[in-house]
Formats: C-alpha cells, sequence, structure tokens
C-alpha cells in the first residue's frame, strides 16, 4: 500500500522535474538564437532538411486531403441543392482545423522524430559532449539552428498543405463534379475572413504546434538515454507526445478563437 | 556547389509558403481583386438584390452565360446597380432583355436570370437592362401573407 503510493509520488515528482528540465531546454534554446544572426548557413542546411524534404508528403496528403473533403461535402450538400457552399466547406474546414492540425502530425512523424533521433544519437556516440570537451557550446550550434528552421518550416508547410488542399478540392468539385467554379471561388470568399481565419487559423495555430513540435522533439532527442533502445524510446515518444500537444492545444486554441460562434 | 543547391532548395521552398500565403489572402479571402474576365459590360437596377454576390453567375436559360462583377448603390434613386460581365460568345442579347434575381434551389445561392426580349438591336459594352425584377425576400413574402390573412379574416363580418 504504501509502497505504491510511494510509487505514484515518484511518477509525479518524475513527471514534474521532466516539465521543469524541458522549460529550461526551452530557455536556454530560445537564448542561443541570436547565434544565427552570425551564422544563417547552419540554418539554411537545417531549413533544407525538415522544410524542402517535408514537401513531398506535405503536398500529396494535403492534395488528397482536399478532394476527400470535396469529395464527402459534395455527397452530404447535393441532397440541400446547396453544392455552391461546397467551396466554403473545404476552405473553411482546412484553413481552421485540418490544414494545422494534420500538417503538426505530419510534420512531427516526418521531421520531428529525425530530429530525436539525430540528437540522441549525437547524445549516444558522445558527440555533444566532445563539443564541449571542446568549449563549444551545443546549444546555439546544433540545437537552436534545428529549432528555428523547424518552427519556420511548419507555418509555411501549413500554408502550402492548405493552398494544395483547396487546390485538391476545387478539382474534384468543380472539374470531376460539375459544381459552378465562380460560385466555388465567390461563396468561399465570401464566408472566409483573412484576418479572423486564415490569420488565426493558419498562422497562429501553426506557429504554436510548430513551436511545440520541435521543442518537444529537440528535448526527447537530448534527453534520451544513450543506448539505442533509449533512441527508439526517445523517437516513439516524440511522435506520441506531439500528437497528443497538438490535438489538445487545437481544441484550447480553437476554443479561444472560435468559442463564441 | 552543394551549398549553392541547398540555398537554391530552400529560397525555393519558402517562395513556396509564401505563395501558398498569398493565394489564401487573395483567391480563397475576402481580399479578392476584381475584374480579369475579358467580357463586355453590362448593367442593371434592382430595387433588391437581396443575397446577390459579385462573382455570383448570370444565366439564360440556366446557361451559365456571365458572371456579376460588381455591385454598387445608385446615390440618386437609392437602386442597387449590378454590373455583369457577359462572355463575348452571347452578343446577340437584345437591348429588350430583362433580367431577375433567382434563387437556385430553397437554400441555394442567389443568381442573376435573364430572359431574352424581342428587339433587332443587341447589348454592347455599357449597356443597361432596363427591365429587372427583384429579388424574393422571405421575410417581406411572409410578411404580405400574414397581412392577407388578418384582411381575410377580418374583412367576411363586415360583409353580411
Amino acid at each position: 500500500m504504501m509502497a505504491s503510493l510511494a510509487e505514484l509520488g515518484r511518477f509525479a515528482l518524475d513527471r514534474l522535474a521532466r516539465l521543469g528540465r524541458a522549460n529550461l531546454f526551452l530557455l536556454q534554446l530560445l537564448r542561443a538564437l541570436s547565434f544565427l544572426f552570425r551564422r544563417p548557413g547552419l540554418l539554411v542546411k537545417q531549413l533544407h532538411a525538415v522544410g524542402v524534404l517535408s514537401l513531398p508528403i506535405i503536398l500529396v496528403s494535403g492534395l488528397f486531403v482536399g478532394m476527400v473533403l470535396g469529395l464527402q461535402g459534395y455527397a452530404n450538400l447535393v441532397d440541400f441543392g446547396a453544392t455552391s457552399s461546397l467551396g466554403t466547406v473545404v476552405a473553411l474546414s482546412l484553413i481552421r482545423e485540418l490544414g494545422p492540425v494534420l500538417t503538426a502530425l505530419l510534420y512531427a512523424g516526418r521531421a520531428g522524430s529525425a530530429l530525436t533521433a539525430e540528437i540522441g544519437l549525437m547524445r549516444a556516440t558522445e558527440q555533444l559532449a566532445s563539443m564541449q570537451m571542446m568549449a563549444v557550446d551545443p546549444f546555439p550550434r546544433v540545437l537552436a539552428p534545428r529549432f528555428l528552421a523547424g518552427c519556420i518550416a511548419v507555418p509555411l508547410l501549413t500554408g502550402i498543405f492548405t493552398a494544395v488542399g483547396i487546390l485538391g478540392g476545387y478539382l474534384v468539385a468543380v472539374v470531376q463534379l460539375g459544381v459552378d467554379g465562380g460560385s466555388f471561388w465567390a461563396q468561399m470568399q465570401a464566408k472566409v475572413q483573412l484576418l479572423a481565419d486564415v490569420g488565426n487559423g493558419v498562422l497562429i495555430k501553426s506557429t504554436v504546434f510548430g513551436l511545440v513540435a520541435n521543442w518537444i522533439a529537440l528535448f526527447e532527442g537530448y534527453q534520451a538515454q544513450p543506448t539505442s533502445e533509449g533512441v527508439s524510446l526517445a523517437t516513439t515518444r516524440t511522435v506520441v507526445d506531439t500528437s497528443l500537444a497538438v490535438l489538445g492545444l487545437d481544441f484550447l486554441l480553437t476554443a479561444l478563437m472560435f468559442g463564441e460562434w | 556547389m552543394k551549398q549553392k543547391n541547398l540555398e537554391l532548395a530552400v529560397g525555393l521552398f519558402v517562395a513556396l509558403g509564401l505563395a501558398a500565403f498569398f493565394m489564401l489572402a487573395i483567391k480563397v479571402s475576402d481580399l479578392s481583386s476584381l475584374g480579369n474576365d475579358e467580357g463586355y459590360r453590362v448593367t442593371a437596377h434592382f430595387e433588391n438584390i437581396g443575397g446577390l454576390k459579385a462573382r455570383a453567375p448570370v444565366t439564360l436559360g440556366g446557361v451559365r452565360v456571365g458572371r456579376v462583377v460588381g455591385i454598387g448603390l445608385d446615390p440618386q434613386s437609392y437602386e442597387a446597380v449590378v454590373t455583369m460581365s457577359i462572355d463575348p460568345k452571347y452578343d446577340r442579347l437584345p437591348t429588350d432583355s430583362s433580367a431577375s434575381i433567382l434563387t437556385s434551389g430553397l437554400l441555394g445561392e442567389q443568381y442573376v436570370g435573364l430572359e431574352p426580349g424581342g428587339m433587332d438591336s443587341y447589348l454592347k459594352e455599357g449597356g443597361t437592362l432596363k427591365l429587372t425584377q427583384s429579388a424574393l425576400v422571405l421575410e417581406k413574402l411572409i410578411g404580405r401573407v400574414f397581412t392577407n390573412m388578418a384582411s381575410g379574416e377580418s374583412a367576411p363580418p363586415k360583409t353580411p
């Protein structure tokens, strides 16, 4: 009885300590960011790794998500003769929810896990320790460029995902199913607001998700046990934790942004 | 060389991302720029346009012949001025054609329906449709039904 209670206490303290370490880690990361003004080349390399190389999966998933939305929306709206609102349905669901959330989830799988594995292996093979031996701080050189590159890449990827998704919806609705193209765009433009929808949905949400996804990925890698098992565990945890954090935060942000409707 | 390619790829990626945001701002949300059609412009005055929106279709016999490009208000007559762009393919619309604002389905969007007239002269750039019929506003219609019903009920006692 006492033992299990102590176990619970140890678990809670463990979690709390981990949260504290994660926050200190984020502070250190933010403090190291200014180094990138002197070495922007480091940033370019990481932007290529997390941004450019994530493009194929983002483009393909965006297109298919948009096309599925178009098909499903059409199947439901055609009963009411309201197929001209299909553009609104596709654009609003992509801009407000699906674009930011799915991009963040895909990013966690495609780039976040790779970041964790990379940092975790750097630790396991004592590359970080040897940098410190040479009096080189790994934060500005290794971690900060990856963090900033990720934070820049996620909103851009979200924008691309959303735009491609809307084009996919257009393709299915107008080209295949014969919805009037003019009213597809007209109804969309009438209902989608630049600041309230695109600003809140795509811009703010994706920025928050990008920050969280990269923070978790780098922290898990940095904290990973320096064994092959530890690195694999950390990689799994990155994907799971990022997904949970993104979905939870999405609900919170949606409630704050669109709650009063 | 390697670094150059890397920078090129990243530059393309950033440009693509910005282009996506640009598209979301211009094409998808309300910041759209109007007037890139090459059709001829025709205006019509309506008492009430209901929920007609710019870029709504203009049809003749159910076939789309153009779209609404602008909606304004005539400051003298307080009438709505609807500017339509008609596809140059359909350049033989009689000048006495009439325009009415219709709704597709019960809950659908509103569009402009044209009825061809019988004149020999045809509409040109800057032409005006004289005969128009306003949009059906549901509240007014219901109000009229109610007043009819009320007057219908009060009328019979007076007659005997």
